[in-house]
């Protein structure tokens, strides 16, 4: 499996072991990013050229051009999305200019989620996410491999009843 | 009033007894489409009065001869559909006409019992009840039992929880209970007086209808927009007095008491272990007597005030008694002086202590507030850091509690906030083990 991870192996037993995301993950976001991006464009061109002249369907050059800076943003923040599983708690970082990072011990899951829409299923993507009783906890792992975010979703389950703890 | 129900569901146990709520309970519903009209001709002032003026003495009584006698089958009906029933370990309330509902809490999730009084039900010699739990509805209260029957059923509910043995729970009765503190009405009084948001709505309550009518001299304007104002500003001043009067706070083996109310009153027990933060808010204008308001939070309940005013060290003991063996922390440490690029002034106000029992932090700078966050209600722990924050080399710490609020330390170091992170983790997974148990009285 790919990892993103830029941590060293071979790290002391108390540093956490990354684990990156699925390279299709950057895929599907790329792709929705060139879909948005035509259709927005021609949009943007045919009004504008039709409306206001042709030196303004110029503009219509705007959106992929952003896309174009897009799609480097893109493959950091995809780069930047990472998780451990630690003994008692698992790690999600994310983010490059806003970076997040979150912890989540195991004894205070509520529900472990793993969802995969259309377009996932098709990239075979799915997503994990922690449920605690906080409504502000937000730990998504998006795009897993299916078989890891199940493994993922069974080892969290059974860590969690085993170290069950109320509110 | 009590009728045998359909049984328990295992076959050993005596039978359940399901009960009914006070007869009088129909007259609250029958006031529904009296409501509904009222705020209709209230929402639409000018068609309410066009339809009045065609309203003939005929229509009228037609009208109401329909009106009363199906509101009164209504109320009548969903008073006959409603039963509860308490049983070793949840009260059971069966209820709807129409659309059937059950609903099943748990005793050892309760987070908080409620009984309310309000005026009318005071006058009837009713009360209210209402078991917080995570996710309850609006539609759990049992409105309204007999007041004496609402304080048995707390008794006996909270002796359930406690962990009682069914045999005895019923007997058990209410819990003694130990007066901490109880609000002066003088003290009150003044401290509302000295609030600036007291003052701040009287004073928009005045200036902007004022305003307006000069402007503009259309009279339905100016009243539409004078009315919710004198609301608000009735509401954060008068109301604010009758509803904090006679406020105290008891402390008894099930748990803390919160009594109140002038014309309605209202009763809380919070259980052992259940609160997730304690705040104390010291209003600018309180600071130089010395007085704060300490707010509270428990999950699914939606009040939060613990004492309304009260001198700081009368405060502080109170909050030692609600988070045992936490003392209020004095020395907290404050951001790096470079945090003054992030955010200018209020930098000085965002302190932060962490002691063995408690995560601390205090925010703003005018009004100051301090929030305590025992480390075994931590539900998760997050670190975020935006770009500018980045450039100066610092981080935010985010500690999730179960009732749905977040308390932040901001700008930390950045290596501190990444030790915090880690620290607060490890301290809210040990934190659970020396907590008490949900039944209080079985650890």
């Amino acid at each position: 499996m790919e990892t993103g991870s830029r941590e060293e192996t071979g790290t002391p037993a108390d540093e956490p072991v990354w684990r990156g995301v699925q390279p299709a993950l950057l895929r599907v976001r790329r792709l929705l990013v060139l879909v948005w991006t035509g259709v927005l464009a021609v949009a943007a061109g045919l009004l504008l050229g039709l409306l206001a002249g042709p030196a303004w369907a110029a503009l219509a050059l705007l959106p992929p051009a952003l896309a174009a800076w897009g799609w480097r943003l893109l493959e950091r923040n995809w780069r930047s999305w990472r998780y451990a599983e630690r003994a008692d708690d698992l790690l999600i970082s994310r983010g490059v200019l806003w970076r997040e990072e979150t912890v989540v011990p195991y004894g205070r899951m509520q529900l472990v989620e793993v969802t995969s829409g259309p377009v996932e299923r098709r990239f075979g993507l799915a997503t994990v996410q922690l449920h605690t009783a906080a409504a502000a906890t937000d730990a998504t792992i998006p795009g897993l491999d299916p078989a890891e975010a199940e493994r993922l979703r069974d080892r969290l389950t059974e860590l969690g009843e085993a170290r069950s703890a109320g509110l | 009033m009590t009728s045998p129900g359909p049984g328990g569901d295992i076959p050993e146990r005596p039978p359940v007894t399901e009960r009914r709520l006070h007869p009088v309970t129909p007259f609250r519903r029958a006031w529904a489409p009296v409501a509904v009209l009222a705020g209709w001709a209230v929402h639409d002032p000018n068609g309410a009065q066009e339809q009045l003026a065609r309203l003939t003495t005929t229509m009228l009584l037609l009208g109401l001869s329909v009106v009363v006698p199906v509101a009164g089958l209504y109320g009548f009906l969903s008073w006959w559909f409603t039963h509860f029933a308490v049983t070793d370990t949840e009260l059971r309330i069966r209820t709807g006409l129409l659309f059937r509902r059950t609903a099943h809490i748990r005793l050892e999730r309760v987070q908080a019992v409620d009984v309310s009084r309000p005026l009318l039900a005071r006058v009837a010699g009713v009360a209210k009840l209402r078991i917080d739990v995570v996710g309850a509805d609006d539609k759990d209260e049992l409105a309204f039992l007999g007041e004496r029957e609402a304080r048995a059923l707390r008794a006996e509910l909270l002796a359930r929880a406690a962990g009682f043995a069914p045999e005895t729970a019923r007997e058990v009765g209410e819990a003694p209970a130990r007066e901490l503190v109880r609000v002066p009405p003088r003290e009150l009084a003044r401290a509302l007086a000295l609030t600036g948001a007291t003052w701040g709505s009287l004073a928009a309550a005045i200036v902007v209808p004022t305003v307006l009518w000069l402007t503009t001299h259309s009279l339905w304007t100016v009243l539409a927009t004078a009315v919710p104002l004198l609301g608000g500003a009735g509401a954060s001043s008068a109301g604010r007095f009758v509803s904090e009067f006679d406020w105290s706070v008891s402390e008894s083996p099930d748990g803390l008491r919160i009594d109140h109310g002038l014309l309605d009153r209202a009763h809380e027990t919070v259980p052992p272990g259940r609160v997730q933060t304690v705040r104390i808010v010291e209003p600018l204008l309180w600071r130089r007597l010395d007085w704060v308001r300490v707010e509270l939070d428990v999950a699914g309940s939606e009040n939060s005030v613990l004492i309304p005013v009260a001198p700081r060290s009368l405060a502080e003991s109170v909050v030692a008694r609600v988070l045992p063996g936490v003392t209020v922390p004095h020395e907290l440490s404050r951001p790096p002086r470079r945090a003054r690029w992030c955010v200018p002034m209020w930098w000085r106000g965002h302190l932060l202590a962490v002691t063995g029992a408690v995560f601390v932090t205090r925010g703003g700078l005018l009004c100051r507030r301090l929030s305590l966050v025992p480390h075994a209600k931590v539900q998760s722990v997050r670190l975020t850091q935006g770009p500018w924050e980045r450039r100066n080399g610092l981080a935010d710490v985010h500690v999730d509690t179960g009732a749905g609020k977040t308390v932040t330390a901001r700008l930390r170091d950045a290596g501190e906030a990444a030790r915090l992170l880690r620290e607060q983790a490890e301290r809210s997974r040990t934190g659970r083990r020396n907590a008490r148990p949900d039944r209080w009285m079985t650890g």
